[in-house]
């Protein structure tokens, strides 16, 4: 397998594009630590895209991400305000535990009950807020409240990067292993490119669609602790409407919303390129109402990009039939 | 039939048409005509052009050289509207129709009829939909929704579509690959009333009987090039298949005799509440049996139970005298019976993915350690099936979407003889493939039983059936209802089984 695949090599392209442009209306934001800080920025996004490229992968969709996050968020900052001496790292396997099994729920609606995914996350996606409602009665979790460990740990800086850019870099390594080298990965491609050939290889396809929904939840569990950790705060709304952005990562890294075509290197550089865009524009001062505008044509933009790029790839079978003879 | 037009001029012809992709000449200088009134049949073997000359004609492909005449004039079709202006329309193997629309709807989507403000006039095309539909003889409501008709009636929808155009020429692309044995004829029937309208029609058909039936001229393709037309009437069949394949092909089932052995497989009163009742057999070492039985005897759903793909209420198998219980397709393959499903195209291979991952994809739990793959060994193992079926591709790294239908199909026979089975089932191994790649397939089935394997063949054609099978099961309505050997297996025992005539020696 190449490693960079064209698509993945027009999204590098265009990502340094971008950093060219805005490097020559603001050059400060090519500086190392700048752009570490753009990279730490978008790791909650990296994450997150990296489950939903899984889901999508095996023809399903995870709309509940966000929602999972917050719900997981939450239960973290006050089991903190509650018993601020739980260590952090129990913390963080609960806050996995706790992502998975929200992602179990979808999974396992998905797969006994055979709900189209679109319709299974978007109902779970309003009941896990709930939840939040539930618990909290709409109030706040302040940063005040919560522990300096709790505050501190996607801060830590390690070899110059913080930790939350380092568990963004860790996830990217798990997936790019379980996706290349295990028969789980295998079976998440096969389910994608054909579910009904992988019945008769022995897959179990809804098996499958379920573990690839209890890996993006674990994923966003994960997030929500970072993400509440990192911004010290936590609230209903929290990461509102940020399973969109998670979507339109995958979508902009090449990942066919039709399944069975995806790459770890296209989540991780379509999420790059979102989060490259959501902080540049506002550094070279363009107005709010635009960015919104901006970050959307981008996301059409890219998205053209990978459907022409799909377009050749499919006059290509003819191509390659040359080799095939 | 009718006038005597062999000397007149063609409505459609191919002068000379050459299409190349990188890499591939699918056309080679084609010559091809049609003429009013008559069905010219197009024959060759997979990959000898058929499709792409369809597409030729329809527009969808622009030639890199020679003429297309209509009327002896030289014409362009840069788009399917131009090719379907001129009077060319093609009803494809899949038809293409909206099940959500009614039937007139579909039989003028594209061309309605406008009344005022441009909008449809819905009454007039409902109205000339109905009177078309009539005129083939459809007995169709042109109110009713697609999806409320059978197969057969669809495929009349799609014709009655076609001549909603006034089409001149009507090109069938294998029409009949769904249809059972009274649509067919209904087909025929219909084909005879466009003969007699005058259209010029080309017939693209793998069955022979078909051609012989219904074709007045053939027109045979080979590798992209013309070798040959004239009249039916002129020509017999071996002489037909001899300029398709380029060699006589004196024996298209070519049954080794193979040292049968032991019993394999035993299956005891395996029964589904709805599906199946009662199966029972037993499988020996290097036998080929044979499933015969029309389609929808429950020969398939039967199959997919033993494999586990769905669970049997009742029944019991062993498998080289071990009680084996099989719950999953999984569970089948880890014991040693394999299926190669029908629909390979469908249930077959993952596009999208590399050669190698497809072959090795079911035997995949016995290739890795701990849930992880093992590139090396599974290179190996892809490397070691892929050159027994002789597939060439430049590289096992290349995606299975970007290979020949012929070697996908490889492909997937790779992958179930990679997994090493005891037991593998081939559900209607040869349907729609050309003759030339029948008798490959027929030759490996031997191959295999005289290895050692034990083979079940499901098939619904009776030369395969006779030709292959060391013994035969018919399956009627759920149920065996013969099992039949030696000087019992004739093709008359096997249609009275299954279609249930009761007469004399009555058996099982």
């Amino acid at each position: 397998m190449t490693l960079l695949k064209s698509r993945e090599a027009i999204l590098v392209g265009a990502i340094l594009l971008l950093l060219a442009l805005v490097a020559s209306r603001f050059p400060g934001f090519v500086t190392p630590s700048n752009l570490v800080a753009v990279f730490t920025d978008t790791a909650p996004l990296i994450i997150l895209a990296l489950g939903q490229m899984v889901v999508i992968l095996t023809r399903s969709i995870d709309l509940s991400v966000a929602a999972n996050l917050a719900l997981t968020g939450m239960v973290c900052a006050l089991i903190n305000v509650a018993f601020p001496g739980v260590p952090v790292p129990v913390l963080v396997a609960l806050a996995l535990g706790l992502g998975a099994l929200m992602g179990a729920i979808n999974g396992f609606l998905v797969w006994k009950l055979t709900i189209p995914p679109i319709v299974v996350t978007l109902g779970t996606m309003t009941i896990f807020r709930g939840i939040i409602f539930l618990l909290t009665n709409g109030s706040w979790v302040n940063s005040h409240q919560m522990s300096s460990a709790f505050k501190a740990f996607p801060r830590e800086n390690i070899l110059g990067l913080p930790v939350l850019g380092w568990i963004a870099v860790l996830v990217t390594l798990i997936l790019g292993l379980v996706m290349s080298r295990t028969t789980l990965g295998r079976a998440f491609f096969a389910v994608g490119g054909n579910p009904h050939a992988a019945v008769y290889t022995g897959i179990n396809v809804g098996r499958t669609q379920f573990l690839a929904f209890v890996i993006s939840g674990m994923l966003a569990g994960l997030t929500g602790y970072l993400w509440v950790a990192r911004y010290a705060v936590a609230y209903v709304d929290i990461a509102g409407g940020f399973e969109l952005d998670v979507v339109a990562a995958c979508v902009i890294g090449g990942i066919s919303i039709a399944g069975g075509v995806a790459t770890v290197a296209g989540a991780v550089l379509g999420a790059l390129f979102l989060g490259i865009i959501k902080n540049a524009l506002p550094v070279i001062d363009v107005s709010p109402f635009w960015q919104l505008a901006i970050s959307g044509a981008a996301i059409i933009i890219a998205v053209t990009f990978n459907s022409r790029a799909g377009r050749s790839k499919g006059r290509v079978i003819l191509k390659s039939a040359e080799h095939a003879q | 039939m009718g006038h005597a037009q062999t000397h007149a001029a063609p409505v459609l012809a191919l002068d000379g048409i050459t299409k190349t992709f990188p890499g591939v000449k699918a056309l080679d200088g084609v010559t091809l005509e049609l003429f009013a009134g008559q069905v010219t049949a197009l024959i060759g073997e997979n990959g000898a052009g058929k499709s792409t000359v369809v597409k030729t004609l329809t527009g969808i492909y622009q030639p890199d050289g020679g003429r297309i005449l209509v009327d002896g004039e030289e014409v362009r079709f840069p788009t399917a509207q131009d090719a379907s202006a001129a009077g060319v329309t093609a009803i494809h193997q899949e038809t293409v129709l909206f099940d959500e629309l009614s039937v007139a709807e579909n039989i003028f989507l594209g061309h309605a009829p406008k009344g005022r403000f441009g909008l449809i006039d819905r009454a007039a095309m409902h109205r000339k939909a109905q009177s078309i539909l009539d005129g083939i003889g459809a007995e169709i409501d042109a109110g009713v929704r697609l999806k409320d008709l059978g197969i057969a009636s669809r495929h009349l929808v799609a014709i009655a579509r076609a001549l909603s155009v006034e089409a001149r020429v009507v090109i069938m692309d294998e029409p009949t690959a769904a249809l059972s044995r009274k649509e067919i004829e209904e087909l025929y029937e219909l084909v005879d009333a466009l003969k007699a309208q005058g259209k010029a029609i080309l017939f693209i058909s793998h069955k022979f009987d078909e051609i012989f039936r219904i074709a007045d001229r053939y027109t045979v393709f080979r590798d992209g090039q013309y070798i040959g037309a004239g009249d039916m009437a002129d020509i017999t069949e071996a002489e037909l298949v001899k300029m398709m394949v380029g060699r006589s092909v004196d024996q298209i089932f070519p049954k080794r005799a193979a040292q049968i052995g032991e019993d394999v497989l035993v299956v005891a009163g395996y029964s589904h509440p709805t599906e199946f009742e009662d199966i029972h057999f037993t499988l020996r070492r290097g036998e080929i049996l044979g499933f015969y039985g029309l389609v929808g005897a429950g020969r398939s759903e039967f199959m997919q139970s033993l494999i586990g793909v769905t669970r049997p209420s009742k029944g019991a198998i062993r498998l080289n005298d071990k009680v084996r219980v099989i719950r999953s397709p999984a569970d089948a393959i880890a014991a040693g019976i394999v299926y190669v499903p029908e629909d390979r195209g469908k249930q077959g291979a993952i596009l999208d993915m590399p050669i190698f991952q497809n072959v090795t994809l079911p035997s995949l739990p016995r290739l890795s350690k701990n849930g992880f793959t093992q590139m090396a060994e599974e290179f190996a193992l892809a490397r070691q099936y892929t050159e027994r079926l002789d597939l060439r591709a430049a590289s096992l790294d290349t995606t299975v979407g970007s290979l020949s239908g012929g070697n996908q199909q490889k492909v997937v026979i790779a992958k179930w003889l990679a997994t090493q089975p005891t037991v593998i089932i081939l559900d209607e191994p040869t349907k729609g493939i050309d003759i030339g790649s029948k008798a490959a397939v027929h030759d490996f089935m031997s191959e295999l039983a005289s290895e050692g394997l034990s083979v079940i063949m499901v098939s619904s054609e009776i030369p395969e059936i006779l030709g292959m099978s060391d013994r035969v099961i018919v399956m009627r309505e759920g149920r065996m209802v013969a099992e039949l050997e030696g000087d019992d297996l004739t093709p008359e025992t096997l249609v009275r089984h299954a279609a249930g005539i009761s007469s004399k020696g009555e058996a099982a």
